[in-house]
């Protein structure tokens, strides 16, 4: 079966005014494959992640060179609507920040922002969104009631279930399950299973067993370089670079 | 041991006096000027137009004129204060020229003498464009006083929105305006009313700059463009022409009462807004 490549970075280079956190950075990520992002602290994957779905030009003085396919199209350009991109690109951030409103606006916001105004469509999306984030269960009887007062866990996957509701194609997650307890870990990591038969998802993990449970390909950053990009079970098994035996093995620094 | 629980204690002391401190000048100034004008406070004081320069009569008429100069000047100072802040904290980079300036220029408005204004607007407002002494003079004059104050507070209030709201929003494929209006405004809006009720207090209670801007007529206004008098103006006059204390008192109490009516509706619907998102 011929591969699809959903995302492709070439040769992408990011700077902090003139700090250059990524080298060089060449990546094909597959759709419908979960591509997982590994590395120590300060090595970039939170840069590349955000380079994805252009939110680094958010932050004064980033600039970039290379460039990045979003199904062969370059995104880095100047006729390219960003609002487009980030629709399609969702991104998950790595501290759950769900925003102050009701549980339902919440999910909401992003289908009202993008022309949907019926509300029997906008609380079909909401259910949608919930089931699809298995949230619905747990708050279905209280959708009115404020985002904030719902546990960690509870923010994080409402949260992806607003990504979800934009009708996004990829999913990007930065350390998503960063503050969750193993409990919500595993329910997560079930659902990210279950999002890749519709999804392309990006995610960037501490955690090697994480990554090597749900992921089919991992990258391993260092330095703002990409080290070694393979199939999952082949870098876990069989890493190719010396570092990147030394990180998954826990003999990194 | 010993010692040290009594320094604690001597200093807990201290911080409730000065609790205490402020309570009672506070209750001092009202229960003064409450007992110096109950006399005359009556609802005919408060409904009556006044009469004979307003030694009779009420102060309706300054009622309504304060209210009228103080609506004007918002509608004017709100829009353009915050959308300057907006400009600033969101739209304008922090190395921008033009955004230096005018926050250079709000801190400098916010430092200059009201009667300075006043006198610009006599000069600019009333005779050179011909305004006269009208309500439309003192609001934009009383507009331009506030302006600062509300765009310094409004810029704090957008500050202390999470950075997170809106790189979570804008990676939703929202537009920066979108972003403003859904996310960033109604989260900041607590501070802003902040802002305007401080506002509204600085506008109450303006004497001079309003005397030579909005004039001091006693009749009805009913335009823009008639002269009105506010009742800080009023209980100035009547105190300084010697016309009525006990009456000058009743104005002030009722300046105080306004005021405080003000800050209530805006606590609580400041509350109302907050329950409704948290
Ligand atoms: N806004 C910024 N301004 C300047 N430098 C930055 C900025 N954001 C990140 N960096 C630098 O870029 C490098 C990569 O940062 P990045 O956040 O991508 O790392 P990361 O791999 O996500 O780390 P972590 O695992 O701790 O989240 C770091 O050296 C960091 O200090
Ligand atoms: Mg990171």
């Amino acid at each position: 079966m011929e591969r699809i490549y959903k995302i492709q970075s070439q040769n992408l280079d990011v700077f902090y005014r003139d700090f250059q956190a990524l080298h060089a950075i060449n990546m094909d990520i597959e759709q419908n494959k979960v591509t997982a992002l590994i590395g120590p602290s300060g090595c970039g994957k939170s840069t590349f992640l955000r380079s994805l779905n252009r939110l680094n030009e958010l932050i004064a003085g980033t600039s970039i060179k290379g460039q990045v396919y979003l199904d062969q199209q370059p995104i880095y350009t100047k006729e390219l609507d960003v609002v487009a991109l980030r629709k399609k690109v969702g991104m998950v951030f790595q501290k759950p920040s769900v925003f102050p409103m009701s549980i339902y606006d919440n999910i909401a916001y992003g289908p009202r922002i993008h022309g949907i105004r019926q509300k029997h469509q906008i609380d079909n999306i909401v259910e949608r969104s919930l089931r699809a984030a298995n949230l619905w269960e747990e708050v279905n009887n209280r959708l009115n009631s404020p985002a904030s007062r719902l546990s960690g866990g509870q923010q994080q996957r409402l949260v992806i279930a607003r990504v979800l509701a934009v009708d996004p194609e990829v999913i990007l997650m930065d350390e998503p399950a960063s503050a969750l307890d193993p409990i919500s870990t595993s329910r997560l990591e079930e659902l990210i299973a279950k999002l890749k038969n519709k999804y392309t998802i990006v995610i960037v993990t501490h955690n090697m067993q994480q990554a090597a449970r749900v992921s089919d390909y991992t990258g391993f950053f260092l330095n703002g370089e990409l080290i070694e990009f393979n199939q999952t079970d082949e870098l876990f098994v069989n890493p190719r670079d010396k570092r990147t035996e030394d990180y998954i093995t826990g003999r990194f620094g | 041991m010993g010692a040290a629980k009594m320094k604690d204690k001597l200093i807990y002391a201290l911080f409730w006096l000065s609790g205490l401190i402020i309570v009672a000048i506070l209750l001092s100034i009202v229960g003064y000027v409450l007992i110096k004008g109950f006399s005359v406070i009556s609802l005919d004081f408060l409904l009556q137009s006044p009469r004979k320069a307003g030694a009779e009569g009420g102060i309706f008429t300054t009622v309504i004129g304060t209210l009228y100069l103080t609506l004007l000047a918002l509608l004017m100072a709100v829009p353009i204060g915050t959308g300057a802040a907006i400009y600033l904290q969101e739209y304008a980079s922090d190395q921008s020229r033009f955004a230096r300036m005018v926050n250079l220029t709000a801190e400098t408005l916010a430092g200059i003498p009201s009667i300075i204004f006043g006198l610009f607007g006599f000069v600019f407002l009333v005779i050179l464009l011909n305004l006269g002494w009208s309500i439309l003079s003192g609001g934009i004059t009383l507009a331009i006083m506030i302006l600062p104050t509300i765009t310094r507070t409004a810029q704090e209030a957008i500050l202390t929105v999470p950075v997170e709201y809106r790189e979570n929003s804008l990676a939703l494929g929202a537009s920066k305006w979108q972003t403003t209006q859904k996310v960033i405004l109604p989260f900041a809006l607590p501070g802003i009313i902040t802002g305007v009720i401080l506002s509204i207090g600085r506008a109450i209670g303006e004497t001079a700059a309003l005397i030579l801007t909005a004039g001091s007529s006693l009749g009805m206004p009913l335009s823009v463009f008639d002269p009105t008098r506010t009742m800080s103006v009023h209980l100035y006059l009547l105190a300084m022409e010697g016309i009525s204390l006990e009456r000058a008192f009743g104005t002030a109490f009722l300046v105080i009462v306004l005021i405080v009516i003000i800050n209530f509706l805006a606590n609580l619907s400041m509350r109302r807004f907050s329950q409704a998102m948290h």
